[in-house]
């Protein structure tokens, strides 16, 4: 995502023109970690689902351009700001089984809630970790690490699963040419969504305080004296 | 009359500045209620201890349940604990903090309760029958201000967005028991590892030194490290360009995919101020540059560039830096 956002005059939506959907950085990397997934298992299928209007099926395309065999789209007006309302469409898509693991992003990065996965987990009681640093899966386990501050767990988990995807695993692989072709013909299920009322409203946006940078001091050591004077008597940090 | 139930973290058996945090917070929602402030408290045998001091920081009620499978995450059991608590009692607002473990643990309650929840938030207020909050989004390049109805609400509090602050109270200490056996958790902790033993954690820390492809070899970090310990209270980062080279580990990256930090003081030594980059640490209060390239979009941020040879500058810097804090 390397998009700059205008805010639309309503004040709490993104002016949508001139942007381009695209799969999240981490959800970039879930989709990259099934695929590595039954690559190396040499059988199984990555199947992606999408919550939304149909923009959305702009992502599931590109999943599928990076190698998803099939892809759902649950549908609702508008995607839900409130995780719940997603997680509860997606535990009624996924409540009879048929996966080993469920992967998410750690985030997504419009809502940055980090919320959809572990609900999702929660309302189907599956065993769940969430921003996995690294991941090892087997026939019937998998074993995480997660970051904490400062230190770090490794944990052992029965599949199925669910895991949210951190940075650290891998990076997401840039579809072909054959890829993006292939997605045209490759099977996009619509349904409709089964959400829970949202309780989740934005209700506006604003941009951060600008930063008034871009002074330079000086040039090479010689700036270093001038640096920590400002640092103590002006910036007061040290 | 509603109540506001917190969520005290604790790790090894110690109470986290977060729990803190979680209580400040908690107490000022609780007398804008006109409620109590509960406490939830997990931990090892012998955590109870602990309660006084989430009590001398706004807690009426305190529940301690002590395991040692506490003395971790534990996550499972600690959500359905706090869950049950949350269900149990009449509350508004049930607060976790946005760390690693909070983050995790809020979105399970949550759903457990079936409660909305927004993680990392910088304020939580109550407006009328709404709990409103403000919450970093698109790539932390706007702030959302959120409406969340209904009772209860779950919401995880940005680690440094209030300052721990003392009132004391009559504290009530009751024993819970776990909801379910902590010891029977599918997901196991096979492993602590602990990190970077001695420096700040990069989201606690006040001063922050990150280095970029500019150091140009991963032993060059070692100029990093020594400014860092100059400054006697900083974390070192990284950006994505040197963690993915396996220079630093992927946890010192700062930035979108990253952690998001926001220090009193961040050094960035041969950044280029990527969008990405900025996007992770553009909020820190005081940001210096120091950048051979005079157009890196790095020097737009700053509020102190200097331009030219890392390897110059930051020996000199350090060796200032050292002086000056001796002379304090
Ligand atoms: C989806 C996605 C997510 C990303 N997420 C992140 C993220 O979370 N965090 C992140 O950091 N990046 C992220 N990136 C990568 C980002 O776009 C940049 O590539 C990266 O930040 C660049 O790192 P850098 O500044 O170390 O390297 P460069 O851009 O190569 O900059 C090196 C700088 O060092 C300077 N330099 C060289 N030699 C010296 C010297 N001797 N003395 C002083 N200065 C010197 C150069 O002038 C240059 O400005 C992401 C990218 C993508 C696509
Ligand atoms: N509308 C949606 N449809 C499907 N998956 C979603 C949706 N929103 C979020 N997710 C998944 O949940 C993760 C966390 O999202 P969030 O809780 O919104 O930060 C994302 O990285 C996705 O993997």
């Amino acid at each position: 995502m390397e998009a700059r956002f205008k805010i639309a005059p309503d004040g709490a939506s993104v002016d949508e023109a001139g942007l381009k959907y695209d799969i999240g950085d981490f959800d970039g990397y879930a989709v990259e970690v099934g695929l590595q997934i039954t690559e190396k298992a040499g059988q199984g299928e990555v199947v992606v689902y999408s919550v939304g209007p149909a923009v959305v099926q702009e992502t599931l395309r590109k999943a599928l351009s990076m190698g998803a065999t099939r892809a759902v789209q649950l549908e609702t007006p508008a995607v839900p700001t409130d995780s719940l309302a997603i997680a509860t469409a997606l535990a009624a898509e996924l409540e009879d089984g048929g996966y080993d693991l469920i992967l998410f992003g750690k985030l997504a990065l419009d809502s940055q809630n980090g919320a959809v996965g572990p609900m999702t987990a929660e309302l189907l009681g599956l065993p769940c970790v969430t921003a996995a640093s690294q991941l090892d899966i087997t026939a019937s386990s998998g074993t995480a690490r997660r970051e904490l501050e400062g230190a770090a767990e490794i944990l052992e988990f029965p599949l199925p699963a669910v895991v949210t995807i951190d940075e650290g695993i891998t990076r997401a692989r840039l579809p072909s040419l054959k890829g993006i072709m292939g997605a045209k013909k490759k099977p996009l299920e619509t349904k409709p969504a089964q959400v829970s009322d949202s309780r989740v409203t934005l209700t506006s946006l604003a941009l951060p305080p600008e930063r008034t940078g871009g002074r330079i001091i000086g040039e090479g050591a010689e700036a270093v004296p001038e640096l920590v004077r400002l640092l103590q008597t002006e910036a007061k940090v040290l | 009359m509603a109540n506001v139930l917190a969520f005290a973290e604790t790790r090894g058996g110690e109470l986290r500045k977060v729990a803190l945090e979680a209580m400040t917070a908690g107490r000022a929602l609780a007398d804008a209620l006109g409620g109590e402030l509960h406490a939830i408290l997990l931990g090892p045998s012998g955590i109870e201890s602990k309660a006084a001091t989430l009590g001398a920081h706004g807690a009426d009620v305190v529940y301690v349940a002590e395991h040692d499978a506490f003395a971790t995450s534990a996550v499972e059991a600690s959500a359905a604990t706090a869950a049950r608590l949350v269900g149990a009692g009449d509350y508004r607002v049930a607060l976790f903090s946005a760390s690693a473990q909070g983050k995790d643990l809020a979105p399970r309650v949550a759903a457990k309760v079936k409660a909305p929840v927004v993680d990392d938030v910088t304020q939580v207020q109550l407006q009328g029958d709404k709990v409103v909050v403000t919450h970093p989004m698109y790539a932390n390049k706007l702030i959302g201000t959120l409406s969340l109805a209904g009772a209860p609400v779950v919401v995880s509090l940005r680690p440094n967005a209030v300052i721990p602050a003392q009132t004391a109270r009559d504290t009530r200490v009751e024993r819970v028991q776990p909801a379910v056996d902590p010891a029977a958790a599918r997901v196991k902790v096979k492993e602590m590892i602990r990190g970077n033993t001695g420096k700040p954690d990069l989201g606690e820390a006040p001063v922050i030194v990150s280095g970029g492809r500019g150091l140009k070899a991963p032993e060059n970090f070692a100029l990093v490290e020594a400014l860092a310990d100059a400054f006697g209270n900083a974390a070192v980062g990284a950006t994505r360009a040197v963690t993915d080279e396996g220079w630093r580990p992927h946890q010192d990256q700062i930035g979108q995919t990253g952690r998001l930090v926001s220090p009193d003081l961040y050094v960035a030594v041969g950044i280029s101020g990527a969008i990405q980059h900025l996007a992770g640490m553009k909020t820190s209060r005081v940001i210096v540059a120091i950048n051979k390239d005079r157009e890196a979009p790095i020097f737009k941020i700053a509020d102190y560039g200097v331009v030219g040879d890392a390897f110059e500058i930051v020996p000199a810097l350090t060796e200032a830096v050292k002086k000056a804090r001796a002379e304090q």
